[in-house]
Parts: structure tokens; sequence; C-alpha cells
């Protein structure tokens, strides 16, 4: 590239002009096939198969533009939507509580068992997720540590079950997304300086109000990113809830999932991604907005 | 939570004031009283303890023994947020995500002041950066950024205000003018100012009184000019300015002066300006008080001869000379470039001479070069 661009600037000063107004171009080339390819391609494929309805034969379906599609599909999947976005927001909410302590402590208590600390976090991913949930299957089992654990305390009877529950999916979901919220939160709380906690307590605040008026808010980016990236995996999970639910717990993952292998209903599971999708950026959209977190970065 | 800036005045004392970290010694046995109203500054090289008093005070740290009052009122095991104390950081610690406003407001409204406008907007006239009310930290420069850690800090009238380095970020000549207009803020508000620095111009620009911190204990203290006139041990002759410290012996006494033996030639010093304990003396002279003249000239006063120049440096205002003694030893001469005659060349045979009021003597036990391969300007 530069021997050509010497050479014609050489030989004419408009080439070369020509040459730098083209270079940003051919620069983001690659990046824009890639997208072209793996990205606009499929979505366009997916909008595509969302209108198709049934033709003669079995698998077999063709365009005929049915918009309706959309709205067949909330009226008949709605329970499954709402019943996912709930799951998600509590699993957030859960991961949320459990990580910002965590965090917390990795960045500013840990001292040298920081890098340790840090590694535990990200240790389960050494192990596949499959393996992961259904060992939480175990954990929740009626002979498992918790099952006793929560007995022993009168808090569930001898004939409560933790496994294939609502409570078993959430959990599942907690734990499996825990890493994406903890190495957020991790990254913009030890971005904090201590010396504006400090300035905050030489300036009469106590530890909750530092907490409150300083760490909270300069953690928010953290916060933010964390609850996103626990948040859209989750809500498109459909591993939780099929190793770990029943039917009744059945979130729109599975329903898509099944929609595509099982029952071949090729538009319906098109039309379901796609208001998954739209959904979840629609979401988050707000999120950022609301949380106001674009002054902080 | 009451006002702070009421419920304890008076001067601040430690008392007994001593800090470990395992094995190792930060403050060592402290005790100081820095009276109401004073720039104090405690002065020492990186690692001499004058961070850790500093903290001690504020509250950031808790003395291993020892108790720190203000005036009748024990703040020894009082949380920072309830002294009536305020520090500006080395590095400032604004909060970045609040405007310049809110900072300055966050000890008031912590204390539960409601109509904060009319304070916090007096102490930005104060640091004349009323116009940056509504912008971000990283907004402004360093020198701005500097003025309002103070502003955020005075605004709630503490008992003392705690200055933690607080130029040291700050160019050269941005230093020098934020020296001059904190201690015309010091003045203006009349709050009690303690100031750590490791620099020695900051802290007698600034300061009415001084203490020499060394090794976790105070070396000197006083002020400025009793400090550089007076110094009573090696590490403060070297630390602040330079001096030339000559082991010698006292071989006589008559009147106020000692008459002191230096490789064979004599000189004096004053009685009271010498804290030797006995005939072993360290023999103390600043450069800018010596004479330097060619060996043919008759000298008064304290006379040294046999040197020969083995260095000069041309600095405008003066001229700085190295002088090789007959005993080995290098001295340093200034010559304020006053006088119209060329300065003395390299290879050249001098005597050197100085009134003996200027004369000081240190005990003769002592290092010679303590304090004087402490780098001032190095960071901590």
């Amino acid at each position: 590239m530069v021997a050509i661009a010497r050479k014609s600037s050489s030989a004419n000063p408009l080439d070369s002009l020509r040459q730098k107004v083209a270079m940003p171009y051919l620069l983001l080339l690659p990046g824009m096939l890639w997208l072209l390819v793996f990205f606009l391609a499929p979505i366009l494929t997916l909008v595509s198969t969302s209108t198709k309805v049934p033709g003669m034969g079995i698998g077999e379906f063709v365009q005929q533009y049915r918009w309706a599609n959309y709205w067949d599909a909330i009226s008949t999947m709605h329970t499954q939507f709402i019943r996912t976005f709930v799951y998600a927001v509590i699993a957030t909410l859960l991961a949320l509580a459990i990580s910002y302590p965590l965090a917390y402590a990795i960045a500013f208590k840990s001292g040298r068992w920081k890098n340790v600390l840090l590694v535990l976090v990200v240790a389960p991913f050494f192990c596949s997720f499959i393996l992961r949930t259904i060992a939480w299957r175990q954990i929740l089992a009626q002979d498992g540590l918790v099952f006793k654990t929560l007995h022993s305390l009168h808090l569930i009877s001898a004939d409560t079950r933790l496994t294939s529950s609502a409570f078993a999916v959430v959990t599942g979901l907690a734990y499996n997304f825990l890493p994406f919220m903890t190495l957020p939160l991790y990254a913009s709380l030890e971005r904090i300086d201590p010396r504006t906690m400090e300035a905050s307590g030489d300036l009469y605040a106590n530890g909750l109000t530092t907490f409150r008026k300083v760490t909270l808010p300069l953690s928010m980016p953290g916060v933010v990113a964390g609850t996103l990236l626990t948040f859209i995996p989750a809500a498109g999970d459909f591993v939780n809830a099929q190793i770990l639910g029943n039917p009744s717990t059945t979130m729109i993952g599975n329903v898509i999932n099944a929609q595509y292998l099982q029952t071949s209903n090729y538009p319906l599971a098109a039309t379901l991604s796609f208001i998954l999708m739209l959904a979840i950026l629609v979401i988050v959209m707000i999120y950022i907005r609301k949380s106001g977190t674009d002054e902080l970065v | 939570m009451s006002d702070a800036s009421t419920s304890a005045k008076g001067d601040l004392q430690l008392r007994n004031i001593t800090k470990t970290y395992g094995d190792f010694t930060a403050v060592d046995d402290l005790t100081l009283t820095i009276p109401e109203g004073s720039f104090f500054a405690l002065l020492g090289p990186s690692g001499c303890g004058k961070t850790t008093t500093l903290r001690m005070i504020a509250g950031l740290e808790e003395p291993t023994t020892g108790t720190i009052h203000v005036g009748s009122t024990d703040i020894t095991d009082m949380k920072p947020y309830r002294r009536p104390v305020n520090t500006v950081f080395q590095n400032y610690a604004l909060f970045p995500h609040l405007s310049i406003f809110e900072n300055v407001a966050f000890g008031l409204r912590r204390r539960g002041i409601k109509d904060v406008k009319e304070q916090v907007d007096k102490v930005l006239q104060l640091v004349e950066l009323p116009h940056l009310a509504e912008r971000k930290p990283t907004q402004l420069s360093g020198g701005q950024q500097q003025r309002i850690a103070v502003a955020r800090a005075i605004v709630n009238r503490p008992a003392l205000l705690l200055l933690d380095e607080p130029l040291g970020a700050l160019d050269l000549k941005l230093r020098r003018q934020m020296q001059i207009e904190l201690k015309w803020i010091q003045t203006e508000v009349g709050l009690t100012f303690v100031h750590v620095t490791h620099d020695q111009e900051e802290a007698m620009t600034m300061a009415d009184t001084i203490a020499v911190m060394n090794e976790g204990r105070i070396e000197q203290m006083g002020t400025p000019a009793d400090l550089y006139d007076n110094p009573k041990t090696a590490f403060v002759a070297n630390f602040l300015g330079q001096s030339n410290l000559i082991k010698g012996n006292v071989i006589a006494t008559d009147g106020d002066s000692h008459t002191v033996d230096l490789f064979g030639q004599k000189v004096k010093v004053n009685k009271n300006r010498s804290v030797a304990r006995d005939s072993s003396i360290l023999f103390g002279i600043r450069p800018e008080k010596i004479r330097i003249q060619e060996n043919s000239h008759t000298n008064s006063g304290c006379v040294l001869e046999g040197g020969t120049i083995v260095d000069v440096s041309y600095i405008g205002v003066s001229t700085q000379y190295q002088v090789e003694m007959p005993w080995g030893q290098e001295l340093m001469v200034f010559e304020q470039n006053d006088d119209g005659i060329p300065p003395l060349a390299k290879g050249d045979s001098v005597k050197l001479s100085w009134e003996p009021v200027f004369s000081f003597g240190l005990n003769g036990h002592e290092d010679a070069s303590a304090g004087s391969e402490v780098n001032p300007t190095e960071d901590e």
C-alpha cells in the first residue's frame, strides 16, 4: 500500500488525494465484509424466514410476507416472553447482589490474594457450561447440601423440591453468568482512587454515606456493564431452563430451540428470535439512557 | 451532626505519638504542639514519617501509642468524619462524578447544611474560580484542581487544615504562585494550616514554623530563619540549604567564643552558637557567608588558607566555587556577582574568610554528610 501511494504521489498529486480518501474505506473493508456475511445476511435470512407460511410438503415454507406471523407469535407465546424477562431480571439482580460485595472485596481488601481471587472467579469457565449446569442439579438435589441446610433451618418442608423449579432455573442463571457481572464490577471499582473515599470520610461522610455518594456512583459504569452482560445472555438462555426447570418454567429460548429442532416450524422460530432480539435491544437502550452513565465514561 | 468547626478549637497537640508497621517505626515518640492560627510545616525527606503523622491527625491511620488533642478535646480515637480536620490530598482526590460546586458543597451537605450556595460561592470567589462551578474536575487544569481542593476543605472552616504535598504535582512556576496564594488564603481565613512537604524552599516560603523530620523524629523546630541560621544537627544544616561542615577540635574558650582547630588553622565560633558536647566539633559555615579572595589579600575574621579552586559555576546572580582545602575536603562558596570583578578561575590559589558571627558548631560525633545525600526534589 505504502509503496503504491508513494509512486502515485510522485506522478500526480490528485492521485495521492484519491488514495487518501480511499484509505479509510479500504481499512474498513475486512470488517464490513465480516459484518455483511456474518451479521447482515443472517438477519435478512431470519426476517425473510419469519414471514413465510407452510407450503405443501412437511418442512417446506413459501414466502408470503405474512407480517401477521409476529402478532400470532406474541399472542401465543407472551407468557414465555414475560417469564423469560422476569427470570432474567431476577437472576441479574441476584448476580449483582452477590457480585458487588465480592468485587468490592477483591478490589479493595484482598491485598496479595487479588490475582488468586480473580482466577477463582473465572475458574468455572474451564469446565463446560452444560456440565456446570448439571452439577447445579446435584447441588440442589434432595440429598444435597443446600436442601439439607434449608430443611434443617425449617425454611422448607421435606417434600419441597428445589430441582426442576423456577428457583433452580433462576439460581442457575445467576450462577452461570456471575463472572460476567463480577469482572466489569471489579474493573470499575479497581479504577476508583481510594483517596476519593478517604476524602469523603475527611469531609464528614460516614462509611455508608461514602458508599452511597462516592463509591457507588463511581462504580456505575461497572454496574451497567455487568448487568447488561448478565441480562442479555440470561434472556436468551435455554440450557438452564432445560436442565434445571420443568414444563411450566419454559423460557423463550426453549421455545425457539424446540420450534427449530423438533417441530421444524422455522417461521415461528425465526419470528420469536427476531422479537427477542428487538425486545432486548429496546430494554438495553432504555436502560442505558436511564442510568445516565455515558457522562461517567 | 453538629457543626464540626465549632466542636473543637485550640492548639493541636501530639503527645508521645508512635506508629509502627511490623518492625518498622514510621513515627517515633513524637511530641509536638502546633499553635492555633499558625502555618506549620512538617519538612523532611521521603519516608521520614511526615505523611504518616499527617494521616494520623486526619484519622486515616491510628497511632500505635500516644494521643492527639485539639484544644482540650482528645481526638485520638475519633473517626475521620467526626474530626474538626480537613485535608488537601496530594493528588487532590476531587470527586470525578460531581461538579466543582458539588465537590465544594460536599462537606457542608454531609453536615446537614441545607443552604450551601452562599458559602460555596464565597469560597470559590476566594480561590478566584467562581466561573468553573458547573464544570467537572477532569475539565480543570492541575493548578485549578489544586485550588478547588483547598476550597473544598476550607469551606468547612475546620480547626485544622492539613496539606499533604499539595503542590507536588505542579510545575515550578505554578508552584511558586500557589505558595504565595496559599499563604495569602491562610492569612485571610485565619485557620491553622499543617503542611507536609519535602521541598525546603516551599516550607521556608510559607510556614511560620517548620519542624524538620528525619527517621520518625523531629530533628529541630523553629522559624525558617532560626533553622537556617542556627542548625542544631548536621541533618538540618545539610537538608535546609547547604552547609560546609568541617571536623575540628575546640582548643580554647575565651569570653564568648571557642577557638577551634581545623587541621592546623584556627577559627572562632560563638559559644552559644555551638552545640558541641566536648572538644570534638563539627564546625559549620554557610557557603554564601564566605568571602573568597586570592592568597595575597589580607583578611579579617575567620580565615582558612591554602585553598585551590577545582570548579567554578557562573549562574548569573552568583558564582559557585568548589574549593579544595589542604586536608582534601572540598568546600562550597557562593559569591554574589555584585562587585564588578570577574570571577576567579579554576586552579587559582585562594583563601576563604568570613565574619565569626556566622560560624556554628555541631556535635563532632555526628556524620557530617547526614541529610545531604537525600534528594529534596524526589517525590514520595
